[in-house]
Formats: structure tokens, sequence, C-alpha cells
């Protein structure tokens, strides 16, 4: 039945329509598939905004990495492959138990979701743990970029442990100034992303509360689904962080 | 008819647990893959492989964990926009960061 039909039939056919459909289904939508297709829709287009504002850095880290090569190089083997492949994994996993999170919502299972939800809250929440752990050792040495960062570790790479095993060569002043190009991008790029991860997380512990209350198992899934659009999101993020920032200048001496 | 069609292929699909634990393990091993190549030296393929190996994970993502594969034709057609667009504003950037300098030496 389309709309012209309920309104030539009137007010007495419009209130009966209303008795026919989900308390869910808003009235300027035909049917739940619409509606349910009109959210997904837009939740597609605001995470193409973020593929765009996550692309600009990316792009610049390219570009940056290519003038300032050498300082790349050394600068990323500061950071250690097993921290960031273990967070790689704990995104990874959380990711799966959204998606499960999501079926448990459509097959309307109230008890596999909540534990589904917790489980990526659980795991949210050690990928920035973890991350806390790095962001700490980068403080301690002087990593931060502003006044006071320090370049020993790339002046003198003898000096500094993570340098040391890379086999790194000591860096002229200048090219090791750009050190911090590479740690501004790093802080700005996996910081913008926990701030993303932040943000799932809190609204996660919101739809835990919700879940366990049974707002999502009774057929009306498009928050669950829509969340689990971002949280995947975030995930597809780092996993290009990951190998840009941890991995493509292991081996890669000047 | 058609109105009956378009009901079908809106229509949602429950994609099942045994794709999604599929889908899992897969890309644990293209993280393990990833993590082990970055071991090897292979000059300049060491960032390509592991450009490649993420861009293959996000794939599986978003096909799979985020349903791509069984959306609607609209679903589709936005995301292929959004990372052409994508792409494309990454290509002209570094065509202009590349020719910049051209005939200047």
């Amino acid at each position: 039945m389309s709309d012209s039909t309920a309104i030539a039939h009137g007010a007495h056919a419009e209130a009966e329509a209303h008795e026919a459909h989900p308390a869910f289904l808003r009235h300027h939508f035909e049917n739940v598939e619409q509606q349910a297709d009109a959210a997904g829709f837009a939740m597609w287009l605001f995470l193409l905004t973020e593929v765009m504002f996550f692309g600009g850095l990316f792009t610049a880290y390219l570009i940056y990495r290519n003038w300032y090569y050498p300082a790349f190089v050394a600068a990323s083997h500061q950071l250690d492959i097993f921290w960031g492949t273990l967070n790689t994994l704990l995104l990874i996993s959380s990711s799966f138990t959204m998606a499960m999170g999501v079926w448990c919502a459509e097959t309307r299972k109230k008890k596999g979701l909540v534990l589904c939800l917790v489980l990526t809250f659980i795991l949210g929440i050690g990928f920035l743990g973890i991350k806390t752990i790095e962001y700490s050792e980068k403080i301690e040495k002087h990593h931060v970029p502003g006044f006071h960062y320090s370049l020993q570790s790339f002046l003198d790479p003898d000096s500094d442990p993570a340098a040391k095993a890379a086999g790194d060569k000591p860096l002229p002043l200048d090219m090791a100034r750009h050190t911090e190009v590479y740690f501004s991008l790093y802080f700005v790029m996996t910081g913008m992303h926990a701030a993303h991860m932040i943000i799932g997380i809190a609204i996660l512990g919101f739809m835990i509360f919700r879940a366990r209350a049974g707002a999502y198992t009774a057929g009306h899934v498009t928050f669950v689904e829509n969340f689990g659009l971002y949280w995947h999101f975030v995930d597809i993020i780092w996993i290009f962080l990951f190998p840009l920032l941890y991995l493509i200048s292991r081996h890669a001496n000047t | 008819m058609t109105d009956q069609k378009e009901m079908e292929e809106a229509q949602h699909h429950v994609v099942s647990p045994a794709i999604y634990v599929v889908v899992f393990l897969a890309l644990l091993v293209f993280t393990g893959l990833t993590v082990g190549a970055s071991y090897i030296e292979m000059g300049i393929f060491n960032p390509i492989a592991a450009i490649a190996i993420a861009c293959i994970k996000a794939v599986i993502v978003v096909l799979f964990f985020m349903h791509v594969k069984y959306s609607s034709k609209l679903t589709k057609l936005t995301v292929f926009c959004g990372i052409f667009t994508f792409l494309t504003l990454i290509g002209m950037t570094l065509a202009d960061y590349i020719s910049r300098a051209w005939g200047q030496w």
C-alpha cells in the first residue's frame, strides 16, 4: 500500500494503517526495509566523510615519508612491533565480536548481544590501554613533538636500545630534526584513531545498558547495525595505520 | 511487479556466524603474514606487500563484516563512489608533488 491511497481513504484508513506497522517505523517511510536502507545509506555517507578525513592524514604521511625518508625510517624504529601486533589482534577480535553482536541482534538473542557488546567494550579498552603504554614510552624518551623534543635517539643511535637493535646510523642534524614530523603524524593519526575508539567505547557503554533492557532484540536493529559499521571502519583505519607506522620501515636502513 | 522485486532485493540479509568466523580467521592469518613479511628483506617490495595485505584485509572487512556484499545496489554504489573519489584525490595530489619540479633542474 502506498501513501497516496492511504491519504485518499482519509483519516479512518490512516488510523488502521497505524496499527498495521511496528512502532519503530517512522511515518515518512513506506516500510521497515526502506527505513533500514535509508539509515544504512546515511551511515555510509558519514563514513565516507571519515574516509576523506583520515585520507588527508594518510596522504600527508605518504608525501612526508618520501621527502624525509631517512628520518621516517629511523623514527619508525622507535615503535614496538610487539605492541602494534597485539593491538591489531585486539582490534580485529573486537570487530569480530561486534559482527557477532549484530548477528545476535538480528536473530533476537538478548544474552548473546549483551555478551558480544561487553566483549567488544573490553577489547576496545584493552586497545587503549596498550596505546597508553606506548604513548608513555614516547613521553619518557621525549619523542613527543614540542619544546621538550629530544633528538638523542637519532643523533646518537647507540645510546638508544631500540635504535641500536635496528642498526640505525647517526643522522645528520637537519635530517634528525625531521623525525619530529614523523612523530607529529604518528600522534595525530593514532590520536585521532584513539579518539574514535573512545567515542565508540562510550556509545558501546550506552548500548550495553539499552541492550540489557531488550531495546535491540525486538526487530529494530538499525542502531546496533550502524554502530557496527562505525566500529569496523575504525578497525579498517588501524589495519592501514599498523603497517604504515610500524612495519614498512623495518629493513629500510640507509 | 517491479515493486515486489525491489522489496526482495532490499530485504534484510542475515549473515551467518560461520562466515564471520572464516573472515575472522582470514584476518588473523593476514595479520600474521604482514608481520612476518616485514621481517624479510624485500627492498621496495616491503611497503608494497604491507599495503597490498592491508587492502585485502580492508576489502574483506567491508564486504563481510560491513555487509556490503549483501547490501542494496545503492549502498554498493555509495561505497564504490567514495573509494573512487578518495583514490582520485590522492592520485591528483601525488601527481602534483611528483611533477612540480619537472624541467627545473
